[in-house]
């Protein structure tokens, strides 16, 4: 943490770049933090209570404007960060990507082939409530988990929470502001809710980092994040793409094999 | 039971299924009137929230079919369409509703009697399985819930006719 604080320290005197997006103590857990000047430096925190992606923030023009930005990206981070490359959504040169290890040690990207090296040999952090969570789904016959979910967001108010969070939400203008026609009724109401995020994980296909900032940022803790996550799944299951290849460029739905294999078809 | 009728819409292709469909008829093959169909370019066309929508406003089954793989107009939309139709279906499989309701199929200009054959099937499975009220009753869920709730007892569930 020493040696991130120092470098942070040092990209910012030396006018490298003109911010850093990293972590700081929060109340309860660590929060995001922006910093400019080279004193402020010193709070900034990275260990493995930091789970949101900050990637998130990237795209926030108004936020970085045309500004050289350091980010102190954690393992989901970095497959969002390498998502948003492929989609020309950041430029490399105008970015300083550091993370540190579970090893400890500081690590700074340079290109994009040695982000895609790291995520093969790092960890990735295991989500144990998850894991619960879907093993339970999956004993479930079909009636027992369509009252799971008509339940579960019949009580989402559409907050958009879940949008704000994703890095890979950048749309300037998402489906539920579109009204001719109206997909989606912008009231909340059952229906209209599963609508939403119906949409929210099949635009995710083959992009999501599986991060669940989404989930985690839900203020009724709603277990959204587990649509984006079976799509991940699914990705995998179907098109042999694994999550770090889709995200490093192997795009799921606009691409296709003659061969792609399904059941279903007659 | 038995004087329900189900209704199944058809979101077919221009070029190869409607064209099926057209030669069913020519063929004076007789065929379950229960189909509506809708005419795309292509299948890769074919929203996956117009398969949400139809099912919201009361069809009971939908039917999605185009040109078999290799035969697309558009060379590849077919086999865009069918990478969409996996990870939809396998979503709407986690969520839990009823993909046993959505026939995807391949059917060509030349296939009147196999068109015939799959509305006949889908008809027959969606007969036994009954309206789709499950769905379209997530549309009032939360006025359930509080009804529920007042009353004090649970919600008796209601059939919405009008559907």
């Amino acid at each position: 943490m020493d040696k991130l604080r120092q470098k942070a320290a040092e990209l910012l005197q030396s006018g490298e770049v003109q911010m850093i997006i990293g972590y700081e103590e929060g109340t309860k857990r660590p929060r995001p933090c922006f910093v400019s000047t080279a004193e402020e430096a010193a709070k900034i925190i990275f260990d493995d209570r930091c789970t949101g992606n900050l990637a998130v923030y990237l795209t926030h023009k108004e936020l970085i404007g045309g500004q050289k930005t350091a980010i102190t990206a954690s393992y989901f981070a970095l497959r969002s960060i390498l998502r948003l490359l492929t989609e020309n959504q950041l430029q490399l040169d105008k970015l300083v990507v550091l993370t540190v290890s579970n090893k400890k040690e500081l690590i700074q990207f340079a290109t994009t082939d040695d982000i895609a090296a790291y995520l093969k040999t790092a960890p990735v952090p295991a989500r144990e409530d998850d894991t619960v969570l879907i093993a339970k789904l999956n004993a479930m016959n079909r009636e027992e988990r369509w009252a799971f979910w008509t339940d579960e967001l019949s009580k989402c108010f559409k907050c958009y929470a879940c949008r704000a969070a994703c890095p890979m939400c950048y749309c300037t203008k998402c489906i539920v502001e579109e009204n001719r026609p109206q997909w989606i009724q912008p009231w909340a109401s059952t229906l209209a809710n599963m609508e939403w995020h119906i949409n929210r994980a099949m635009h995710m296909t083959g992009r999501c980092a599986d991060c669940g900032a989404c989930g985690s940022a839900c203020p009724l803790g709603l277990p959204i994040h587990l649509l984006s996550h079976q799509i991940v799944t699914e990705v995998n299951d179907n098109f042999g793409l694994d999550v770090n290849q889709a995200v490093s460029g192997d795009n799921a739905l606009s691409t296709y094999k003659p061969e792609d294999k399904e059941g279903f078809i007659v | 039971m038995s004087e329900f009728e189900p209704k199944i819409v058809a979101f077919v292709c221009n070029w190869c299924t409607y064209a099926g469909a057209d030669l069913t008829g020519t063929s004076r093959i007789k065929y379950a009137s229960n189909v509506k169909i809708v005419r795309f370019p292509c299948t890769g066309r074919i929203d996956f929230m117009l398969l949400l929508k139809s099912f919201a406003e009361g069809a009971d089954g939908i039917i999605v079919s185009g040109c078999h793989p290799n035969d697309c107009h558009y060379t590849s939309g077919n086999f865009h369409a069918r990478r969409r139709w996996v990870i939809f279906r396998g979503l709407l499989n986690f969520m839990g509703i009823d993909v046993k309701r959505i026939q995807f199929s391949w059917v060509s200009a030349a296939e009147g009697a196999k068109w015939a054959d799959i509305v006949n099937t889908s008809v027959a499975t969606i007969r036994e399985l009954g309206p789709y009220t499950e769905y379209r009753k997530a549309a009032d869920y939360i006025a359930q819930q509080e009804m529920s709730v007042v009353d004090g007892q649970s919600f008796q569930t209601k059939e919405t006719s009008s559907l």
